[in-house]
């Protein structure tokens, strides 16, 4: 069967996951799970000189979720913070480069909802114009 | 008894289809599809009779107060209540459990214990647990034995404090049965608790007849039986529904109001607040005519065959784990299921493409699956359209979806 949703990429991460666990004396941390499947991602970080030295993920779920969650850390680990603040849902889609129907959006986007999540609680940065965008974002999903 | 042919031709939806593959519905444990008679119903109601139900004196408004009364007339003989008054309507079974843990819970005084059971749905698991909590009162929860409420646990926990014991007859994920009569016989002979039944998921597959079972009240939902959502059913002994506080007051249920006191109307009425979903009620009626002509037994014979036929199959498949029992008789109506190294979500979306539509996740039983150390498992639920063809396509596509994670 030719999967639109299930290709060679998005299998590869959710059967060999990177950055798969919780990183030590994180800087930020934050867990959560989505409701209407059980679906339950954590991400834990630590910065470093302004970058994300080190983000690691951990939870069970669908291939979509898990799979999100391993290529997102992949992808952002190392980079500077203004560009992860700036790390935007159609960033995440672009990554994932799959087709997702409405219903499985949800799966695709828990990790980087968690990691906004994560982002807002830790970081002391009530006027920054980028916290503001993520807070009116998380305020929509 | 009309062909499965025959039937699946009452159902226009089961031409459609999905992503360009006949449309398999095996989600009718969730909800099930609707006949043209059904629909019809719904369509006549708004074309010829449509008028508010109870006040008006013109024709259109007893056409409507009658057929809405006649509704409750075909629920009540449905199930053998002893008068059409003992059937409130409700929205869904959510809102009549929520009927009845706000207005028995009315009289609950602290220490006194509320008993339901592991295998419930979150419908008749959370009212309760809101109420214990508001009241100070004792919630129970009952394990499992042989997947069904472990009876000698229940029985050790029912005493004089006991005031509602509230149980599923049918689990919506093992599709397991509860003795429904002998826990009543039981919480009747040690207690003066009221006994509730959840009967969401065996209404449209077995007879009941609550006269038999010696239950004080019922609960199910119309949608999962043909008939269209926004229709839950109440029963309830007519002594107790007429000393219960009403759940929600307003328009329809009152019998005089004035300034400084109101007085409510008769049961079903007192329960029955503003305007109900007049035509959805009326099109209830139909689905269940639609079922008593098919025929309740004939029907159970049908699905049963086909859960047979399909747990066979599936029993081959490696990598698959059944929950619950592995006999076809202990299961009403729906088999769970999960696949090794497969997320039941991933399952879901993979049957998709194939046009197969099945549910996924904790099925809004998360104590029952945490209870079985469970996180989520797949559910495949039948009615009386599906056939072995339908079966066939699902095994085949079970394995199509294996070899995509193989």
């Amino acid at each position: 069967m030719n999967s639109v949703i299930y290709r060679e990429h998005i299998l590869d991460h959710y059967k060999n996951p990177q950055n798969f666990g919780i990183v030590e004396c994180a800087d930020i941390i934050h867990k959560e799970s989505n409701p209407l499947c059980g679906d339950e991602i954590e991400i834990s970080a630590k910065i470093k000189n302004n970058k994300l030295a080190d983000i690691k993920f951990r939870g069970h779920g669908c291939a979509i979720s898990q799979a999100a969650a391993s290529i997102m850390t992949e992808n952002l680990k190392g980079k500077p913070m203004e560009e992860i603040m700036r790390f935007s849902r159609e960033d995440m889609m672009n990554l994932l480069a799959i087709q997702i129907s409405a219903m499985r959006m949800k799966c695709a986007l828990l990790a980087r909802h968690v990691l906004n999540k994560a982002l807002l609680k830790n970081l002391n940065e009530k006027n920054n114009e980028n916290h503001k965008r993520m807070k009116k974002e998380l305020q929509n999903e | 008894m009309k062909t499965i042919d025959n039937i699946r031709k009452e159902f226009p939806v089961l031409l459609r289809k999905v992503h360009d593959k006949k449309l398999i519905y095996l989600d009718n444990a969730a909800t099930s599809q609707k006949p043209k008679r059904v629909l019809n119903k719904l369509l006549s109601h708004y074309t010829k009779h449509n008028a508010n139900i109870h006040r008006a004196a013109h024709t259109l408004g007893e056409e409507s107060t009658l057929a809405y009364e006649d509704a409750h007339k075909i629920v009540a003989d449905f199930i053998n209540a002893k008068s059409w008054r003992e059937i409130v309507f409700t929205k869904n079974a959510t809102e009549a459990f929520n009927l009845l843990s706000y207005s028995l819970g009315n009289s609950l005084r602290s220490g006194d214990e509320i008993v339901i059971s592991i295998m419930e749905h979150h419908s008749n698991f959370v009212p309760w647990q809101e109420i214990a909590k508001r009241k100070k009162c004792k919630l129970h929860v009952i394990g499992m034995k042989n997947n069904s409420v472990d009876i000698k646990e229940l029985s050790k926990k029912i005493n004089k404090n006991t005031k509602i014991v509230s149980v599923v007859h049918v689990s919506n994920v093992l599709g397991s049965v509860n003795d429904v009569k002998m826990i009543s016989d039981i919480v009747h002979s040690r207690s003066s608790a009221k006994v509730i039944i959840d009967a969401a998921q065996s209404i449209q597959h077995i007879p009941i007849d609550v006269q038999h079972i010696g239950c004080d009240f019922l609960v199910f939902t119309g949608h999962k039986i043909y008939a269209p959502t926004g229709t839950g059913v109440l029963y309830g002994k007519k002594e107790f529904l007429e000393s219960m506080p009403p759940f929600m007051t307003g328009g329809g249920m009152i019998e005089k109001v004035t300034v400084e006191k109101t007085t409510f109307g008769e049961i079903p009425y007192k329960f029955e607040a503003g305007t109900p979903p007049i035509a959805e009620s009326i099109a209830l009626g139909e689905a269940i005519k639609f079922v008593k002509e098919l025929g309740l037994n004939e029907i159970h014979s049908h699905e049963n065959k086909l859960i047979k036929y399909a747990l066979d199959k599936l029993k081959k498949i490696k990598g698959i784990t059944i929950l619950g029992s592995e006999n076809a008789e202990d299961h009403i109506g729906v088999i769970s299921f999960n696949l090794k190294g497969i997320h039941s979500h991933d399952l879901a979306t993979i049957l998709d493409q194939e046009g197969i539509a099945i549910r996924s996740g904790h099925h809004c039983a998360e104590p029952l699956l945490n209870y079985l150390g469970l996180n989520d498992c797949a559910r495949v639920s039948f009615a009386i359209y599906n056939t072995k063809e339908e079966v066939d396509q699902l095994i085949k596509s079970l394995e199509k979806a294996k070899k995509v994670f193989a």
